[in-house]
């Protein structure tokens, strides 16, 4: 008879982080599918480029080879993709996705040690390098099987737009035209913007789904859905001039950042105590770059900021120890 | 902290919850396992000295004679559990992996293994310390694993008080199943030994705590207690991983948090194990030393699941056996529980005072985890019911820096595994910090 020798314990919870990454990727696919709806075959071709950036970076700095079956990689590609807008050449795509996990997390040091959200820091770096492609936005038009205008530039140009019927999104038509739109079109996901920042019922209940799976703390999507609800209410009872709260929370990529960016588990802080202060700070700092920022959206930056200074909040919010005092 | 809102069970913060498993054997009533031809009896049985000799080899014995003086305050008397004769006194294979000396006895066949002794004094005549040496030499151990000497525990420092005695029936390790049947089909003797305790240790209330999971021990000693003239309270709680530490209890049934480093004595509360009460009684009223424990055999590679009344000193592959044996080619065998419990290589040690539990488990349930990177999610953080910061701590125990990890409070973990358990990245926590306490207590022997 063998007998196995380790050390207890012998029971396991059942959660993986492979299962873990799986699963939010499963949750993104009824997402990624309404793009399709809306956007064609051009959302899947912009997803498939930054996800083949993220897994080329991810297979390049590993040196153990296998951070490529975690999953984590492909889950940055995918959630990178659904900030961009539909019409975004495929090798910008490319590009941020290698950045996103080359310089987002490998540079730190893997999974688990970057301090920025890897997806997130992928789009600024597209945002500073091709401001004009990452704004140029198309508006959903059933234009199915084929590809959007600048899709197929190729590397270092920009193409041009075939059909060149650019639009705003709703935030910069509210900010710059002062047109607001409806928050039916806003929930059912009828207007234009990035791929993953148009259907607002979707993100909300695959939101409460991850929330019911445990899988995302349910603290952080409330704590800056309420932050920024209730400053945005103040703002817009004080001049209705400002966006509306059901606006605040349903337009631009306020979803997606607070169900899928914000409760990336590496850059968001361990305690509760600091999940609420983690939350309020994405909230405030959303609400004050939109209404007072030059910039239309302010999703990325308000949740970069918070990431910056979540080992700090860490710090400062670790629970007393049993048996100690304060 | 005990809250009673929304009608729920008192519990402790924190904590996690496995698969119990004890419906393998929670059901199997109490069976005496046959007299074997051979019983090793380690003199280390106990946190302490080890005992002294008090038999020759090749002298008779009988069941229940004293073979073992204790070696100091903090050890206790051994008693043979078979009429028999001292075959061998030598080093033995221990259960804890070493080889210590112990006391082995061959049983005699033509026996009927009837007790021949008599109780002593009744307890309720003897003074304290007559007690307190009586409970010694009996051979009382805590039953609940930890097998602390049961009168050094019930020694009261001057100046300190015994409030509230607990008794504690949780039983929260997953399979164990051996408290939960002592409880059904002891609870007379569990309040009677209860009652002896109380009578000495005068505290104001008496608290048997068991978790919510055991509905018909719950009953049956709310019925045996209202009979008593004495205020026992039968207190549920809730099923959660680790509710049997004592600080999870204390926490649990008053509120109150044991400081870092001291004793529940130190907040006026004594915590005994319901074996250990039970025992008390037989030993006090039959005249039974510690001679013999229910041990729970059970686990997915165990043919048949029981609970069984096993003599001190059997070997553990003839318990093993008498449970049909072992359905795979390659189990894990586990003493104790699967949470805290030790792994052990090798069938042939005898089950000793401490043992609660023989678990035969297969791969399947205890697969080897592939490793990843922390991925900072917390859930140790919500797991550790110390509200330690075990990823933080894991880190550090990687990296060998034992100065920060005893910054971290280190020192209080008391093992119980809930980071590990959680750990979607199956980061060895817990094993982690086993290595980190012990290179903390060199550093400190050296200093």
């Amino acid at each position: 008879m063998k007998t196995i020798i380790s050390t207890s314990p012998f029971l396991h919870h059942q959660v993986t982080t492979p299962k873990i990454m799986w699963e939010v990727v499963y949750t993104l696919i009824p997402v990624l599918g309404v793009s399709v709806y809306y956007f064609g075959m051009s959302a899947i071709l912009v997803s498939a480029a930054a996800v083949a950036g993220c897994l080329v970076a991810e297979r390049v700095f590993d040196k153990e080879k296998k951070a490529v079956g975690d999953g984590s990689a492909l889950l940055t590609g995918v959630l990178l993709a659904l900030c961009l807008p539909p019409g975004f050449p495929l090798w910008m795509a490319f590009l941020g996705g290698t950045i996103a996990i080359g310089v987002g997390k490998s540079l730190w040091g893997g999974l688990g040690q970057n301090v920025f959200n890897p997806a997130l820091l992928g789009r600024a770096f597209l945002q500073a390098a091709f401001p004009e492609a990452i704004t140029t936005w198309d508006l959903p038009n059933g234009h199915y099987w084929g590809v959007r205008g600048t899709n197929l530039a190729m590397p270092f140009f920009k193409g041009q737009p075939v059909d060149a019927v650019s639009t705003a999104t709703p935030l910069s038509q509210l900010k710059f035209s002062h047109e607001v739109t409806s928050t039916m079109d806003l929930l059912l996901g009828n207007v234009s913007g990035s791929l993953g920042e148009t259907c607002g019922i979707l993100l909300i209940l695959a939101g409460v789904y991850l929330v019911l799976r445990k899988i995302i703390n349910w603290r952080i999507p409330v704590s800056i859905l309420l932050t920024a609800g209730v400053f945005s209410g103040i703002l817009y009872a004080i001049n209705p001039q400002y966006p509306s709260p059901q606006f605040t929370i349903l337009a631009g990529g306020m979803l997606l950042g607070s169900v899928y960016m914000a409760t990336d588990y590496v850059t968001s802080p361990l305690t509760s105590r600091g999940i609420w202060i983690y939350g309020f700070g994405i909230g405030f700092l959303v609400v004050m770059i939109r209404v007072w920022g030059g910039l239309p959206e302010g999703v990325m930056y308000a949740i970069l900021l918070m990431n910056a200074v979540t080992p700090l909040i860490n710090r400062f919010t670790q629970r007393r120890v049993y048996g100690h005092e304060k | 902290m005990s809250s009673n809102l929304f009608g729920s069970l008192p519990t402790f913060p924190h904590g996690v919850h496995p698969d119990e498993y004890k419906e393998l054997a929670c059901h199997r009533r109490i069976e005496r396992m046959p007299f074997v031809e051979v019983y090793t009896l380690p003199l280390s049985q106990h946190l302490g000295a080890p005992s002294k000799p008090v038999v020759k080899e090749g002298q008779k014995v009988r069941r229940g004679e004293l073979i073992a003086e204790p070696g100091g305050f903090v050890s206790v008397g051994l008693h043979s559990p078979v009429d028999g004769v001292v075959h061998a006194i030598d080093l033995f294979d221990h259960p804890n992996g070493q080889v210590l000396p112990a006391i082995q006895i061959r049983t005699d066949r033509f026996s009927t293994q009837q007790l021949t002794i008599q109780p002593g004094t009744p307890p309720e005549e003897m003074t304290t310390p007559e007690f307190i040496k009586a409970v010694q030499w009996s051979g009382m151990v805590g039953m609940g694993g930890a097998a602390f000497p049961a009168h050094v525990k019930f020694s009261i420092p001057e100046g300190k008080t015994c409030k509230y005695l607990m008794i504690n029936g949780c039983e929260c390790e997953p399979f164990l199943t051996c408290d939960h049947r002592v409880m059904v089909e002891y609870a007379r003797d569990l309040v009677d030994g209860t009652r002896i305790l109380a009578h000495f240790l005068k505290p104001e209330k008496v608290y048997i705590a068991i978790e919510s999971n055991k509905p018909d021990a719950i009953s049956i000693l709310k019925e045996k207690t209202a009979e008593m003239d004495f205020p026992m309270e039968v207190i549920a709680l809730e099923v959660k991983y680790p509710q049997g530490a004592e600080k999870m209890m204390i926490s649990a049934i008053l509120g109150t948090e044991v400081p870092s480093g001291k004793l529940p004595l130190d907040v006026g509360v004594l915590v005994s194990n319901v074996g250990t009460a039970v025992a008390m009684s037989q030993y006090f009223r039959q005249g039974l030393p510690l001679v013999e424990r229910v041990v729970t055999v059970s686990g997915t590679a165990v043919k048949r699941p029981s609970n069984l009344l096993v003599p001190i000193g059997t070997p553990m592959r003839d318990v093993v056996d008498y449970c049909g044996g072992i359905t795979v080619p390659s189990p894990r065998i586990l003493l104790g529980g699967p949470m805290m419990g030790m792994v052990q290589k090798n069938l042939d040690v005898p089950v000793v005072k401490g043992t609660s539990g023989i678990l035969a488990l297969t791969e399947r349930e205890v697969r080897d985890l592939d490793t990843y990177s922390c991925i900072r999610c917390g859930r140790c953080l919500d797991a550790c019911p110390l509200f330690l910061n075990p990823a933080r701590m894991g880190l550090l125990a990687r990296k060998g820096l034992w100065e920060e990890l005893e910054e971290n409070n280190i020192m209080d973990c008391f093992e119980c595994a809930s980071c590990s358990f959680v750990c979607p990245s199956g980061i060895p926590l817990v094993q982690s910090f086993r290595v980190g306490k012990a290179m903390i207590r060199e550093r400190k022997s050296k200093k």
